[in-house]
């Protein structure tokens, strides 16, 4: 069909966390435009299948960008080589015809790899369960418009709150460092008055748990931001780092 | 058997109130004694695992994803429906419930309906409270919209990733609940079976994803709260996970499957672009507000949409129903757009389309009023076709997406098993015959936050703190059982893979069972499906070991599950030859096409007993009893 190519693929296979890994060479052979980038390896899959290997495991679900659990580093890209996107929201018209693509993992200490592209990045889990939260059991009985809050204000947190907790900030910071992440789930609660009374104790507790998660510090490099699919911006890591320094001056915690 | 709904009697509005004070309560002391399971953590299982672990019960979480972020409840665009009536429209609760009665065409429970109209208000206290950052207005206060299916504004939403927020929200409560240990959560486990003590449901069989581990779980109630079973038509707007495996099971063991033929097709999704689809993409609903649908009128015409002239066009919906126009309920929307694609009027290569066209609003409002309220879903629509859709109109074309059916369950929402719950879309409880839009998000958070936590308290106050004995025969039985398929799967090694029969399935369900059915098509698609079946059990390759992240191996046992649940959908739409909500047999129409109900003969809940493998279900009549809606036929003209 007229627009079809063929690719090389080179693929990250490990059997498991302790086995060693390597790239492998598969070729992708009539694929479409219209294909995603998972569509694309699951045909592949399909026909490696029908040839008695093993197929490729990955990490996905929604495949439309919003559940985070999509994670390959392509081409040297966290999510391949288009801005503001995830890979099962990167499509097969984006490469060309006869291309070579390497597809690894996410690679970072704290996200060890369970197999080929799969790794556990139940780390950012434990750094929500931190202190990611306003601590408000079910039955509050405020009425939703009790707090005005400006639009603004909404809209930023709302910004921020568009994480969808995918790692590529992680894969893309030569430190490994989860400093974006942290900073848009306290960014958003910093910038809404249900987070206020938590707040010093918030940014203290998930950095702590980064550190012990053992993320990498942050630089200021901004990969992350440039390779983050919802474009988390460098402002919310600012905007936690004046939290934490103003946690610091007003906690009576001593360390 | 008989089918108790348990609603209680006395007036509509008072009902729930009324049942919440003769519910027996659980002593706070006492509740720590109690473990709870949760499989799913979805908006409805994280909500009620956060909501079970405040109130002090041990709570055993499950997910298959790697984290309880990604259930797929994420992925809800559009909003959340809450009778509020803060844009000061004529809005309640009743107007809610009458809405959401008369949407799911006359075939769900008025006293389920109205408590979920009740606790809906809740709900977005509860999420602001939580720090989700709903739309507002520049005077600070929350933002509406409206949706299809109604004609007042009550739909909140933050941006186009209501679900997204929310289940963040919930998450968050689930998170800060496992941080203070009352919550202990398994991700990548999935489970595989139900154990059974006495005729109760008294814990889990699960699979560990990343090391293949078959264990069991003891508890004195096991919620249900896995979502729908949309893909067992292979392509659907679900994620790829999305499965009918938990209830299945509890099917199996003795929980009655209601209403499975009820499937909703959404009127606006990306239409197929190839073999290679994986998944379909709704464009939300919410859209309709904003766009109108139209096709050429002419059969056959070719032209780009921008050469076809204003008086050449049909705006069908707005041609047909003048009152509710391009904002009518999902079936009625989704049916005129395949009516019109059999005209021989569909648009693009596939002619499998319509166009959902936004010039007009973009030259009232202005792109950027536009981009702000749909940015996102335009840049989705860009990024999947290749197109612009702020200067071409959208090609749309309905797509399964949520499905209506699912275990049987009664007010308290327990199904026919004691001590098994079903909660969100895996229960069958609020939406009839068809949901409408932004009503799923209100009833999954509804049955999570605002229903189980005291429902649950009753059974278990009524079977007591003794500990469960994880020593009972029943689990190494069901544990056995579940090694055994396990084995049986690997060791086919046929020639075709999962996802072929997979999309074989999904090929038989769409042609017989989906927008249109009828007698003889059901009648076929039952023996395709039986032969499917047995051809899978012979003939599937499932690669790899058991021991190990083996993705083949989870699918192979969502199939092979899909296999026996398509049959029963079709066995059911069969049984219920009226049309009504998003079951349309041809056969039972009025004359200008429409749905017609068969209120003599169909005002049921049609629940199915599981008998054994291969062998017919037998079906049980919850009849509808209708005291405060009169029941009439649907129209939005
Ligand atoms: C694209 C899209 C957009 C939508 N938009 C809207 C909208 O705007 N408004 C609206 O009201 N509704 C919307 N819906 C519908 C709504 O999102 C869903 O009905 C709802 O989120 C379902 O929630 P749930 O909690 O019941 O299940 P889910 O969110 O599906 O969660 C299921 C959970 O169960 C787990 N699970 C399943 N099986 C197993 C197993 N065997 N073992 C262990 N864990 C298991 C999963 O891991 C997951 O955690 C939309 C749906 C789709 C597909
Ligand atoms: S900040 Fe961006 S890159 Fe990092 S987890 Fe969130 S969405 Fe992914
Ligand atoms: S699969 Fe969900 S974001 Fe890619």
């Amino acid at each position: 069909m007229s627009g079809h190519m063929n690719l090389t693929l080179k693929v990250w296979r490990q059997k498991d966390a302790k086995a060693a890994g390597k790239l492998e060479t598969y070729e992708a052979k009539d694929v479409s435009p219209d294909m995603s980038f998972l569509e694309m390896i699951d045909v592949v899959n399909e026909s490696l299948i029908k040839k008695g290997v093993e197929p490729i495991a990955f990490d996905h679900d929604c495949r439309e960008g919003i559940c985070g659990a999509c994670s390959m580093y392509i081409n040297g890209h966290a999510h391949g080589p288009k801005q503001g996107i995830t890979t099962c929201q990167l499509h097969m018209r984006s490469f060309k015809d006869g291309e070579t693509i390497t597809i690894e993992p996410w690679r970072a200490k704290a996200f060890p790899i369970i197999k080929d592209l799969v790794v556990d990045r139940s780390a950012f889990d434990r750094i929500i369960q931190a202190g990611g939260y306003v601590s408000v059991n079910t039955g509050v009985t405020i009425d939703a418009n009790a707090i005005a809050i400006p639009k603004e204000h909404a809209d930023n947190a709302m910004d921020a709150a568009t994480c969808i907790g995918c790692g590529a900030c992680v894969a893309a910071c030569k430190n490994a460092s989860a400093t974006l992440f942290l900073s848009a789930k306290v960014s958003q609660l910093a910038l809404l008055p249900q987070g206020h009374p938590e707040r010093a104790a918030r940014v203290e507790a998930m950095i702590d748990q980064m550190e012990l998660e053992g993320f990498g510090n942050c630089t200021n490099t901004e990969a992350c931001s440039a390779e983050c699919p919802k474009e988390i911006g460098q402002e919310h890591i600012a905007r936690m780092n004046r939290e934490f320094y103003a946690a610091k001056l007003s906690s009576s915690k001593t360390k | 058997m008989i089918l108790d709904s348990k609603i209680p009697d006395g007036p509509l509005a008072e009902k729930w109130t009324k049942h919440k004070f003769n519910l027996k309560l659980v002593n706070p002391a006492n509740k720590r004694k109690y473990n709870i399971i949760v499989v799913g953590t979805g908006l409805a299982g994280a909500s009620a695992a956060a909501s079970l672990a405040e109130l002090g019960y041990n709570v055993q979480a499950f997910c298959f994803q790697d984290s309880p972020r990604r259930a797929h409840s994420i992925a809800a665009q559009g909003g959340i429906n809450a009778a509020k009536n803060y844009p000061n429209d004529g809005d309640s609760v009743y107007r809610l419930f009458y809405d959401t009665v008369k949407g799911g065409d006359y075939r769900a429970r008025e006293g389920n309906v109205h408590r979920l109209a009740e606790v809906s208000v809740n709900i977005i206290d509860q999420c602001v409270a939580q720090g989700v950052p709903f739309a507002r207005e520049y005077g600070g206060l929350l933002d509406n919209r409206s949706f299809g299916g109604s004609q007042v504004s009550r739909t909140f939403y933050a941006r186009g990733q209501t679900g997204q927020q929310l289940l963040l929200g919930a998450y968050s409560a689930l998170s800060r609940q496992i941080h203070a240990g009352k919550v202990k959560m398994h991700t990548r486990e999935e489970m595989l079976d139900l154990v059974m003590i006495d005729g109760q449901a008294k814990g889990i069989v699960t699979r560990n994803l990343e090391t293949g581990a078959i264990d069991t779980h003891a508890a004195h109630a096991v919620l249900l709260c896995t979502g729908g079973y949309g893909n067992v038509f292979f392509l659907s707007t679900n994620a790829q996970g999305s499965n009918v495996t938990a209830a299945w099971r509890a099917h199996k063991h003795g929980a009655l499957f209601a209403n499975p033929c009820f499937t909703q097709i959404h009127p606006t999704c990306i239409p197929v672009s190839g073999d290679h689809q994986s998944k379909l993409t709704l464009m939300s609903e919410s859209l309709r507000n904003d766009g109108r649908v139209w096709v050429p009128k002419a059969k056959g015409d070719k032209r780009k949409a921008s050469e076809i002239p204003e008086d050449e066009r049909d705006y069908f919906l707005e041609r047909k129903y003048p009152s509710f126009g391009n904002l009518v309920p999902r079936d009625v929307a989704s049916r005129n757009a395949k009516e019109q694609c059999d005209l021989g009027k569909g648009v693009g290569t596939s002619g499998l389309a319509v166009y959902l066209d936004f010039a007009e609003s973009i030259s009232r409002l202005g792109e950027d009023t536009v981009r702000a309220r749909y940015g996102n879903l335009f840049d989705m629509y860009a990024q999947i076709t290749g197109e612009n859709p702020y200067k071409e109109p959208m090609r749309i074309y309905p797509a399964v997406h949520y499905t209506m059916g699912g275990l049987w369950v009664d007010y308290n929402l327990m199904t026919t098993i004691p001590g098994l719950y079903a909660l969100g879309e895996a229960n069958f409880s609020d939406h009839g015959a068809n949901r409408l839009g932004a009503s799923a998000l209100m009833q999954g958070l509804a049955d999570g936050y605002f229903v189980v936590p005291y429902t649950v308290g009753d059974y278990l106050a009524t079977i007591g703190p003794k500990a469960i004995d994880a020593k009972h025969p029943a689990f190494a039985e069901a544990k056995a059982k579940v090694e055994a398929q396990t084995k049986k799967l690997l060791a086919i090694k046929g020639t075709k893979t999962v996802a072929e029969y997979h999309r074989e399935l999904g090929h038989i369900m769409w042609e017989y069972c989906g927008m249109a059915r009828n007698d003889a098509g059901l009648r076929k698609a039952q023996v395709l499906i039986q032969e499917l079946r047995a051809d899978f059990w012979k003939n599937v390759n499932v690669t790899g070991t058991n021991e190990e992240l083996n993705q083949q191996l989870e699918r192979a046992g969502r199939v092979a599950d899909f296999l026996e649940l398509g049959e029963l959908m079709v066995v059911d739409a069969l049984n219920r030859s009226e049309s009504c909500g998003g079951h349309f047999r041809e056969e039972s129409q009025t004359e200008e096409g429409e749905a017609l109900r068969n209120d003599n003969d169909f005002c049921y809940v049609a629940a199915w007993e599981y008998t054994g493998d291969n062998q017919p279900e037998v079906l049980h009549k919850e009849v509808l009893k209708f005291e405060s809606v009169k029941l009439t036929q649907r129209s939005y003209k």
